[in-house]
């Protein structure tokens, strides 16, 4: 895809080397703002990588990330998440100890503004903020259908629970580009398919959505754009059409030993 | 229920020293708030960001070297002094949050652990500051001065008894606003789960830097009291004792409640002058040891919160 | 110039000391993942059992000290058996406060049982120095360096070229595929939390001699050998190796040219530094976020 003025995302030639391995040897690709974005790639492609270096986990050896024109290479994830670029995690990853509430409330940590001087003397304002945040994390938790739940405490619930609630984290951040490690990943088909309606209500919200899956047909189904990586390059970049009838995209997968459900 | 229960227990605390006789027990009592506020500031970091200081006895005693010498060799007012004991180690806990940024776990708890030996062997040392190990005697009472009335000075023990308790309890108010703040919430999330935190935009280096200016303030604060209290400072104040004392009344209270570390000051306070006539203090110390482990074995979330947990299901 | 060859050599006798104390704790720290804050503690064991043995039972100097460590050597294997076994899938911020509590337990049991006066061990070693050219040196020390380097050395051996020592080193590098191929996890962390303990005794049996012998000795002792680590690496048999004898070095020039009172202070200080400046001390990993 043709590159906008102003990218979302747009990643040159980051690589990730160490010892002999090069985890990504080169990679460069733009996200297009409001679409819907997959990463796709064989185990051990490189895709958590990419992810890590984008948010600020992993310091690339080469090559520079920016978000909306300005270089965020080498910065540090919480600055990046400031920009509104915020991501979920490949293994389910929640605050175990809290309850759903506190759980996105904590996401909206960048929503509130107090310090510790309010806390010492500005008492109202506090309680004000607070009763704001609450009525925000009401509204997320509702939005990703765990309305039921919002009491209970994160380490009890169920699986897919638990991933719907690390959106819901993850969308407090108020992110402008949500990056989703393997969203759909442990999940029953039906599971998917409020994923699959999840990401597309969000992205009507004017969010620009990269993921990172494995199943082929949530992917075919949802995306605007397809990126796949093998062996840490870039090998395809297209809608998802194109990108499945490209041979080296099909021999990747096949001569892996991956299937294609397609 | 727990309104009347929390009023009943304010109203037996501020009027302790109308029916506490014996002036030995209204001591302990002292002892025991000037330790809560320790043991509050050690769980600040402990409890809600779960890093272990092991050199907290170190902000101790400089909060109350900074006051010692302030109302001892400038002659400064002991209000003056408190400021300053609270100060002066809350910069020092910058110093030392600053430069930790990226150390977790153990390797914190050893720097904290230098940090300590290197400031207790300075006040030995620096003789010319601190006046080694004769220490500065003479520090002056604590004085209340209200214009046009004539000063009280907080020599009696009641009084002295009354200003620990205002400190514990603005302490307390202190921190259960910040633990109920956005604040709280991000020092909480840096515990359960820092990878995650950040990912959402929160600064771990600020909080964990700010956790430890607040913890070391107080702690601070702490050691000021104590110097206008005892009236004396001696090294013995970076006493590697003092801050087991601390662990264990965090630890055993309850580390991440903010009763917990009340509860175990108090405990740990009484207990060992009730013992104090039935055996020695390395036998004490000795028993610390052991309970530690014992509460780490059986009640390892604390007294607090294990008895709270029993409370709820009948 | 003498002054400072004097000072290089007690710093490298005492240095191989420290390097002992360090391995002991570097690998407990970086094979089974324990922070052994009483590590200290199993020193001052070695160096008042060795008291006890030549005061106690008049056994000889050279017979007390392999007692020494086998005493510390046994009290690790129980502490394993007991303290640590247990605890063995919590946290390690939970294992680290358990062994705090072992060093207060086990320090205040000294002082309980021992006094708090300062007491001296005699050797069957003259107090005359050796002069070897410019510089002197008391037998006891060479002692003391002979049997250090000795004990650096069979420890590397039976790390490396031993069953046993291959054994431990698969254990903790994979816990399963050791198990599969028929190694007992249980006894290897036994045996090597004794093994560190017992290196510890050692130390202390070799030190206590040298200096004067109180219960709080493990605390420094203690510090000195988290010193030895961070500056080695954790888990590096080597850079522990090395890293003593830096410490040694360092604290007898600190000693010398800047005051003696803060000769202790330079544990310290190296470890603030370090832990600051290159917290992945000579080589390995370090616990960093972000």
């Amino acid at each position: 895809m043709a590159a906008p003025v102003t990218a979302m995302l747009e990643v040159r030639e980051v690589a990730v080397r160490f010892g002999g391995v090069s985890a990504l040897g080169g990679v460069s690709f733009a996200v297009a703002p409001g679409t819907v974005t997959s990463l796709i790639g064989p185990n051990g492609a490189g895709k958590t990588t990419a992810f890590n270096v984008i948010t600020g986990f992993q310091r690339p050896s080469a090559g520079r990330v920016s978000h909306e024109g300005v270089a965020i290479t080498g910065w540090r994830p919480h600055r990046i998440a400031e920009r509104g670029v915020v991501r979920t995690f490949q293994k389910t990853s929640v605050f175990p100890g809290l309850t759903v509430m506190d759980n996105v409330l904590t996401g909206l940590h960048l929503r509130g503004r107090v310090g510790v001087a309010a806390v010492l003397l500005a008492r109202r304002r506090v309680r004000d903020e607070e009763q704001r945040l609450r009525q925000e994390a009401e509204r997320v938790i509702e939005f990703v259908g765990l309305g039921r739940r919002r009491d209970e405490l994160a380490s009890v619930l169920s699986y897919g629970d638990q991933r719907l609630l690390e959106l819901a984290v993850a969308l407090g951040a108020q992110p402008r580009l949500l990056l989703l490690d393997e969203p759909a990943s442990g999940m029953t088909a039906s599971e998917k398919l409020a994923v699959a309606a999840l990401i597309q209500r969000i992205r009507q919200q004017g969010v620009t959505v990269f993921l990172v899956e494995h199943d082929m047909r949530l992917v075919m189904q949802i995306s605007d754009c397809v990126l796949v990586l093998n062996y840490g390059r870039l090998i395809a970049n297209g809608s998802a059409d194109e990108v499945q009838r490209n041979p080296d995209v099909i021999r990747a997968y096949l001569g892996a030993g991956a299937r294609v459900d397609a | 229920m727990r309104r009347l229960g929390l009023g009943a227990l304010l109203a037996v605390c501020a009027t302790a020293p109308l029916w506490v006789w014996n002036p030995y027990h209204l001591h302990t009592l002292i002892m025991a708030g000037i330790f809560a506020v320790l043991a509050l500031s050690l769980n600040l970091l402990l409890g809600y960001t779960g890093q272990l200081s092991l050199g907290h006895a170190a902000f101790f005693g400089i909060g109350a070297y900074a006051t010692g010498l302030l109302t001892v060799k400038l002659e400064w007012s002991p209000w003056i002094g408190l400021l300053a004991a609270t100060a002066l180690p809350a910069l020092a806990g910058w110093v030392i949050g600053r430069l930790a940024l990226k150390l977790r776990g153990a390797y914190f708890v050893l720097l904290t652990i230098s940090f300590a030996g290197v400031i207790s062997l300075v006040s030995v040392n620096w003789m010319d500051l601190t006046n080694g190990p004769l220490g500065l005697p003479g520090v002056p009472p604590v004085e209340l001065a209200v214009p046009g009335l004539p000063a009280l000075s907080l020599r009696t023990k009641g009084a002295y008894y009354y200003l620990v308790l205002a400190t514990v309890v603005a302490s307390y108010l202190f921190c259960l606003a910040l633990i109920r703040s956005r604040i709280g919430r991000a020092l909480v999330a840096l515990r359960e789960n820092e990878t995650l935190a950040v990912s959402v935009g929160i600064d771990g280096t600020h909080y964990l830097v700010l956790a430890a200016v607040i913890s070391a303030g107080m702690a601070g604060l702490g050691g000021g009291l104590y110097a206008h209290y005892t009236r004396f400072v001696s090294p013995e104040v970076f006493l590697f004792s003092y801050t087991v004392t601390m662990v264990i009344m965090v630890v055993a209270g309850g580390k991440g409640t903010l009763t917990g570390p009340i509860v175990g000051a108090v405990i740990f306070t009484v207990l060992p002058e009730a013992l104090r006539e039935l055996t020695s203090w390395q036998w004490q110390m000795l028993l610390y040891g052991i309970l530690l482990i014992a509460v780490l074995f059986f009640m390892p979330r604390g007294i607090v919160p294990t008895l709270e947990a029993r409370w709820r299901r009948p | 110039m003498e002054q400072l060859l004097q000072h290089l050599l007690n710093g490298l006798l005492l240095g191989a000391t420290y390097s002992l104390l360090g391995i002991g704790l570097t690998l407990v720290f970086g094979l089974m993942n324990v922070v052994n804050f009483a590590h200290g503690e199993f020193y001052t064991l070695g160096a008042y059992a060795v008291f006890a043995a030549l005061v106690g039972a008049s056994v000889s100097f050279f017979v007390a000290i392999p007692l020494a460590i086998a005493v510390g050597a046994a009290l690790g294997a129980l502490c394993e058996r007991v303290l640590l076994r247990p605890l063995r899938d919590e946290s390690i911020d939970t294992v680290m406060l358990v062994m705090i509590g072992l060093w207060i337990a086990m320090q205040n049991a000294e002082l309980l049982g021992w006094g708090g006066v300062a007491k001296s061990v005699g050797t069957p070693f003259s107090t005359q120095p050796v002069v070897l050219g410019h510089v002197s040196v008391s037998p006891l020390r060479i002692f003391v360096f002979v049997v250090s380097a000795a004990f650096i050395v069979g420890a590397h051996l039976l790390l490396a070229r031993t069953k046993l020592g291959r054994a431990m080193r698969a254990t903790f590098q994979d816990r399963e595929t050791a198990a599969l191929m028929g190694v007992s996890i249980e006894r290897i962390h036994t045996i090597t939390f004794a093994f560190g303990a017992g290196l510890a005794a050692a130390a202390g049996a070799l030190l206590g001699p040298v200096f004067l012998l109180y219960p709080s000795m493990g605390d420094l002792a203690s510090l000195k050998a988290f010193s030895v680590v961070i500056l080695g690496g954790l888990g590096n048999f080597a850079g522990a190796a090395l890293g003593g004898i830096v410490l040694g070095v360092a604290e007898e020039l600190g000693a010398g040219y800047v005051s003696s009172g803060y000769r202790d202070a330079v544990g310290f200080v190296i470890i603030v530094a370090v832990l600051l400046l290159r917290p992945s001390g000579l080589f390995a990993r370090a616990e960093r976020v972000g």
